[in-house]
């Protein structure tokens, strides 16, 4: 590099044309991303705010008309429902999908066989295409012959059913959800539970403190982060449910199992107004925004 | 384990608490005996009582059952399910073993449902978004970690913001895009495209290989510079030999992500033709028998499940280390 040896203003001019070349270089690199995350990310969440304020008809061009999406959205009875069974679903998730893999992921730790067959099992489900998985369930809650009443037939006790009652349809849905979802979050919590250090436990235990003392002293704070996160990442999975009530329920009966994004989908693929489903979609990310920004808080205090 | 050389006096009454050879001659086999040393929840202490040894060995046994008929059962009732008649699927109470082994239901699920041509198209839009994210994602992380542009941080925020937005939020406006792509005016709805440019478009791959790049050492880079290796030529014979793992990590859970998902395909890919195989089979599903159903379900789970047994580890690392992000 001959531009070392010469004086002051070349060597400047040579970094300089050395720096323009390098940014070049470097965004010939980041292009195909570049292209990709603008058509297909920044632009549709820009879009999606523009789209719920517009009327969108693929004929004209959109047309302004303030809140009237929201208004007509506010005013479909389907509404509070939908918004009533994603909190519900949202709400059972957690009990059933949150507090199980945690427990599951204690007692695997303490076991010392068959470790390696116990976390494939789990994780099984969650390899099915989603798809698949909540097809075959459809099967399962067959009110005649399907595996669940034929398993409370065996134990002598009245078949239930399932899908097709108000009181049973939501929580059947979430059944699905977390027999598919379960084994994500068992082998999270397995790894975040391996890197405890052991004398934790054995100073506690020297202390006096029992098994459930040890883990709600121990256990639970130690992995106190890695719960929050994804408590906050389940929330936000769970509340845009989908193709569960899409393939299982239609929503029914009666919109008991009509969630947020069923009818998102519905106000745009079966009614045609991409206005209505743009309003609903920005309220539904308005409140995950909430969700995610507390996320984005703990791993920002986690990294600092 | 300090105990072992304190209490010698009767070495044969003391059981080790895993059965096996002592003196085995497979060393291969160690690995057993590694979490020994592990301190956990419960002590190894308590583990040695009998009382200790009765409890573990209860709760083993609880939870190996109860994993197996929540897990592996339903996956057993489907397969055996679909071997089922119609007349033996409504049959109450059921039977256990189907009464014929006759696989000609999975020949006639594959007839009737047209399982190849969904599996072929499945395989095209994989494979496509495959290339594509690891053309575009690797690219893109060793632009931000090597060759550090102007703006590089500010770029690498908003695509890592992207990670904030839940997918189903922007679903129309984004099949509003790919209906009318902005500029060009193209129609992507029935192309392979409308799966393969969206799916590069993913931050969490961009940030899993920005942040095993920027581990790799500067030396190394810097070697390569004085030799006048051009940055293409520095990614492709330095950085990439040297990421293996991570690109493997990334390339399953591409493929994987594409072969799951189901809403944003059933959008864009309405023609019967150009179905994903989960597509395909929902939207057949309900004019089908049931045996039949029961029949395409499994050979749609086959491909997810070979490739986690293939590649369960680089599956497992994935999932790791997606939950360390941020």
């Amino acid at each position: 590099m001959s531009t070392t040896t010469v004086h002051g203003s070349r060597r400047k001019r040579g970094a300089l044309g050395r720096g323009i070349r390098r940014n070049l270089t470097a965004y010939g690199f980041l292009s195909g991303a570049l292209i990709c995350f603008a058509f297909f990310s920044w632009y549709p969440m820009v879009r999606e705010v523009l789209l719920s304020f517009q009327q969108t008809n693929f004929v004209d061009e959109p047309t302004w008309v303030g809140w009237d999406n929201f208004r007509t959205v506010f005013e479909d009875a389907a509404f509070a429902d939908a918004w009533t069974n994603t909190l519900a679903f949202t709400g059972l998730a957690l009990v059933f999908g949150y507090v199980v893999p945690f427990a599951a992921a204690i007692v695997l730790n303490e076991l010392r066989h068959a470790k390696a067959y116990l976390r494939f099992v789990v994780y099984l489900p969650v390899m099915l295409p989603p798809a698949v998985g909540v097809l075959l369930f459809k099967w399962f809650y067959d009110p005649g012959a399907g595996l669940f009443n034929q398993i409370l037939a065996l134990a002598h006790l009245p078949g239930l059913s399932w899908l097709d009652s108000t009181d049973t349809a939501l929580i059947s849905l979430v059944i699905v959800s977390t027999w598919m979802n379960l084994g994500t979050g068992t082998l999270i919590y397995l790894a975040a539970l391996q890197s405890i250090p052991g004398e934790l436990y054995e100073a506690a235990e020297l202390d006096g403190a029992g098994l459930f003392k040890r883990v709600w002293h121990v256990t639970i704070p130690q992995t106190k982060l890695i719960l929050l996160v994804m408590l906050l990442l389940q929330i936000v999975a769970t509340m845009q449910v989908f193709i569960e009530p899409y393939l299982l329920t239609g929503g029914g009966p009666e919109n008991a199992t009509l969630t947020v994004a069923y009818l998102m989908y519905q106000y745009a693929f079966n009614f045609g107004d991409f206005g209505g489903g743009g309003a609903l979609g920005l309220m539904l990310m308005v409140v995950l925004m909430v969700f995610s920004a507390f996320y984005l808080r703990l791993s920002r205090d986690n990294q600092s | 384990m300090p105990n072992a050389t304190v209490r010698p006096s009767h070495p044969v009454t003391v059981p080790p608490p895993e059965p096996g050879p002592p003196k085995a001659r497979r060393p291969r086999r160690r690995p057993r005996t590694e979490t020994r040393e592990f301190r956990s929840l419960v002590s190894p202490h308590t583990l040695t009582t009998p009382h200790g040894r009765l409890i573990y060995w209860t709760v083993l046994t609880f939870v190996v059952v109860t994993f197996t008929l929540a897990f592996v059962f339903p996956l057993y009732w489907m397969v055996t399910g679909a071997l089922k008649s119609p007349e033996e699927l409504a049959q109450i109470p059921p039977s256990f073993f189907p009464s014929s082994l006759d696989v000609g239901v999975y020949a006639e699920a594959w007839d009737q449902l047209d399982l190849g041509l969904f599996l072929t198209n499945t395989v095209v839009y994989a494979g496509g978004a495959w290339l594509l994210t690891l053309a575009f994602d690797v690219s893109a992380a060793y632009a931000l970690s090597k060759l550090r542009p102007v703006l590089g941080k500010a770029v690498l925020g908003m695509m890592l913001s992207t990670l904030m937005i839940p997918p189903m939020v922007i679903l129309l406006p984004a099949y509003l895009t790919v209906k009318d792509l902005p500029i060009f005016g193209w129609d992507l709805l029935n192309t392979p495209w409308a799966i393969w440019l969206p799916a590069a478009a993913n931050g969490f791959f961009v940030f899993l290989l920005k942040r095993f790049f920027d581990s790799i050492p500067r030396e190394l880079i810097e070697a390569a510079q004085i030799d006048g290796a051009s940055p293409g030529r520095i990614l492709w014979s330095i950085v990439l030999p040297v990421s293996r793992p991570i690109l493997g990590v990334v390339s399953i859970l591409s493929v994987v992500n594409v072969w799951k998902d189901f809403v944003w395909p059933l959008l864009v890919l309405p023609d019967g033709e150009k179905m994903t195989v989960s597509v395909g089979i929902a939207s057949l599903s309900a004019q089908m028998p049931q045996n039949v159903l029961i029949a395409s379900l499994v050979i749609a789970s086959i491909p997810t499940m070979v490739v986690f047994f293939v590649f369960q580890r680089s599956i497992m690392a994935g999932l790791t280390a997606g939950s360390l992000k941020g």
